[in-house]
């Protein structure tokens, strides 16, 4: 049986789309009024989960269960309970703000002066209020997200999935999306996130599954998944891959092996960083190896993510070359 | 900035049977109405197309042309323009629900408490409002460039209901078309090719007595042509009374929905 206290239940999901494998056997819960943030590159099977989760897709094998409601079996109360925004925001260009949560509003069929106070409510609360009558394609990029996440809220659901919600945002427009996500969990929802932003899943989710080619590959808090890779990292950079080559065979020589996420540089992962630091230049200097740069931080997620999957997660899988997500990351990291 | 408590137990509001089924469908046929009138290609399509069409062809073709047994040839044309612009308006079906599908709004809907037949039928629904709307301008229009009945005002009734349930049929065809089409465009490319020949190699505009021989049997047996020869005997009556084709053109109606809308059901299906 599974606990009452977990509002999502995944348990052996599998979806296969002909040869490819979109879900492996996924397992994973979220405990009622957390935040599940789902992590992953591109095509490692989140949106499969959510589709799944949100009855848009039936899975080929395994459980899925949303307040203990078995999704296959009774998808209709499924459907009641949740709201779910995309990756595309998914409203009606021609139709004006208010329009679009009507829409919402009537399909679920809320009572007609309950769904205009709703409706009023959430304007207000996502600074659409002046926008409401225009056409939403004269919205910003942020207004239609913003409009989006409103019309999947309009009958309050419990359980609210958001498909990488921040995906082609500006760094403004991120900030003011997750400002509302953290408002929503204050008042109790309970959300599945998925994301391929490390950051916005360390600053939004209690607990991260991290899922890569439709499988779960780590899970934690964000705090137990960098404390897996050891309590600091120091990045000591070099002029070419070729210095950097031979500074990590002096370091191995004495017992402090690197890995290099780029090849100029030499990425030490250790406990006792003050002590290192130090043999690692006197190790150096003693080689005539001198570095351009070197760093002392405390690991990201996207370390986690290295050294779990052996690859980037802004890298997608099938090398389709096809990043803008990851650039846009990027600019946002430069800018912040 | 106004505070919103929710309860973690959702409040629910159940809809189902064959009543939730209308309200939603009438729900989603209100937002393509809705959606329509800010298409400025649907408006034109809906409006502008019809007029110019009618003027046109009355014009242009309307001292050329004569037919044997129709004393004004405006009378025999207007019943074909009218079917001609309510067929190719279908292809608009076909379109919409390729947008819907890639833009995510199925996706939103699949994921809301309605009835999963909303989508298709508010669809097809909308259109047939559309074509109502449509068929109403080309009447008047008609009637001012000097389309006359001959039979009856019931008569005429009935035949433009009869090219209400032929584009309705065809509504159909083309949400199948558009639910397989990789992208909006790609439906509308992929529509005109199918319904070119069905409304040139017709009798819209001429008798198919001139045509060379298979052509001839073609534009005599099509489905566009016997739905236009039927409203032309609703219309006008003699020479077109004759055939039957009334009772022909409702069984290719009810036998192109019979075929086309279970399969874009299934289509739907598959696609979410």
């Amino acid at each position: 049986m599974m606990d009452v206290s977990d509002a999502i239940v995944v348990d052996g999901l599998k979806k296969r789309y002909g040869s490819v494998v979109a879900l492996g056997g996924v397992d994973f819960s979220v405990p009622s009024g957390t935040v599940l943030g789902l992590l992953g590159p591109n095509g490692a099977g989140k949106t499969t989960s959510v589709r799944v989760l949100t009855t848009i897709l039936a899975a080929d094998e395994g459980r899925a269960e949303v307040l203990g409601i078995n999704v296959a079996e009774d998808p209709q109360s499924v459907r009641e309970r949740i709201g779910l925004a995309g990756q595309y925001a998914a409203v009606d260009e021609n139709l004006t703000g208010s329009e679009n949560l009507r829409l919402v509003g009537r399909l679920t069929h809320l009572p007609k002066q309950l769904m205009l106070e709703r409706i009023d409510e959430l304007l207000t609360r996502f600074d659409l209020e002046d926008a409401k009558d225009r056409p939403v394609r004269t919205y910003s990029g942020g207004m239609r997200r913003r409009l989006d996440l409103a019309a999947a809220l309009v009958h309050r659901p419990p359980v609210l999935f958001l498909d990488e919600p921040t995906t082609g945002l500006d760094p403004s427009g991120r900030q003011d999306l997750w400002g509302v996500i953290e408002g929503l969990v204050r008042e109790g929802t309970t959300v599945l996130l998925t994301t391929q932003y490390l950051e916005e899943a360390d600053r939004l989710a209690d607990n991260i599954v991290v899922i890569d080619h439709g499988l779960v590959i780590a899970e934690g808090t964000s705090a137990t998944l960098k404390a897996q890779l050891g309590a600091t990292i120091i990045e000591v950079g070099f002029a070419d891959p070729e210095t950097a080559r031979r500074a990590n065979t002096a370091l191995c020589n004495i017992g402090i092996c690197g890995q290099g996420a780029m090849p100029s540089i030499v990425e030490l992962k250790v406990d006792d960083s003050a002590r290192v630091v130090l043999e690692v230049v006197r190790t150096l200097d003693a080689a005539h190896l001198e570095p351009t740069t070197l760093t002392v931080r405390e690991p990201t997620l996207d370390d986690v993510f290295l050294s779990l999957t052996g690859h980037k997660a802004e890298e997608p899988v099938a090398g389709d070359g096809d990043t803008p997500a990851a650039n846009g990351r990027r600019r946002n990291r430069g800018a912040a | 900035m106004t505070t919103i408590a929710l309860p973690n137990t959702a409040i629910v509001y159940p809809s189902r049977g064959l009543r939730g089924a209308v309200r939603d469908a009438l729900t989603v046929t209100w937002r393509n109405l809705v959606s329509m009138t800010r298409t400025p290609q649907v408006l034109v399509f809906s409006t502008i197309q019809p007029i110019i069409f009618v003027l046109m062809f009355r014009y242009v073709f309307g001292g050329a042309i004569r037919i044997p047994g129709v004393n004004h040839y405006v009378d025999y044309l207007m019943p074909g323009v009218f079917a001609q612009t309510v067929v190719f308006g279908s292809i608009q079906t076909g379109v919409a629900l390729a947008e819907d599908l890639h833009k995510g709004m199925i996706e939103r809907f699949q994921s809301l408490p309605m009835a999963r037949s909303a989508v298709l039928a508010g669809r097809t629904f909308a259109d047939l409002v559309r074509n109502v709307f449509v068929i109403t301008i080309m009447v008047l229009i008609g009637f001012i460039v000097g389309w006359r009945i001959h039979t009856s005002v019931w008569g005429a009734l009935a035949g433009i209901l009869l090219m209400l349930l032929f584009s309705h049929s065809l509504a159909w065809v083309f949400a199948l078309v558009g639910l397989s089409a990789s992208s909006a465009e790609a439906a509308q490319a992929a529509s005109f090719p199918i319904l070119a020949p069905l409304v040139f190699a017709s009798t819209a505009f001429v008798s198919a007595d001139q045509m060379p021989g298979p052509l001839k049997w073609f534009a005599e047996h099509q489905p566009v042509s016997i739905v236009i020869d039927a409203v032309r005997s609703l219309t006008y009556g003699a020479p077109f009374t004759s055939n039957g084709d009334v009772l022909k053109a409702i069984l290719w109606s009810v036998a192109i929905i019979a075929v086309a809308a279970p399969l874009a059901v299934s289509q739907y299906r598959k696609k979410v």
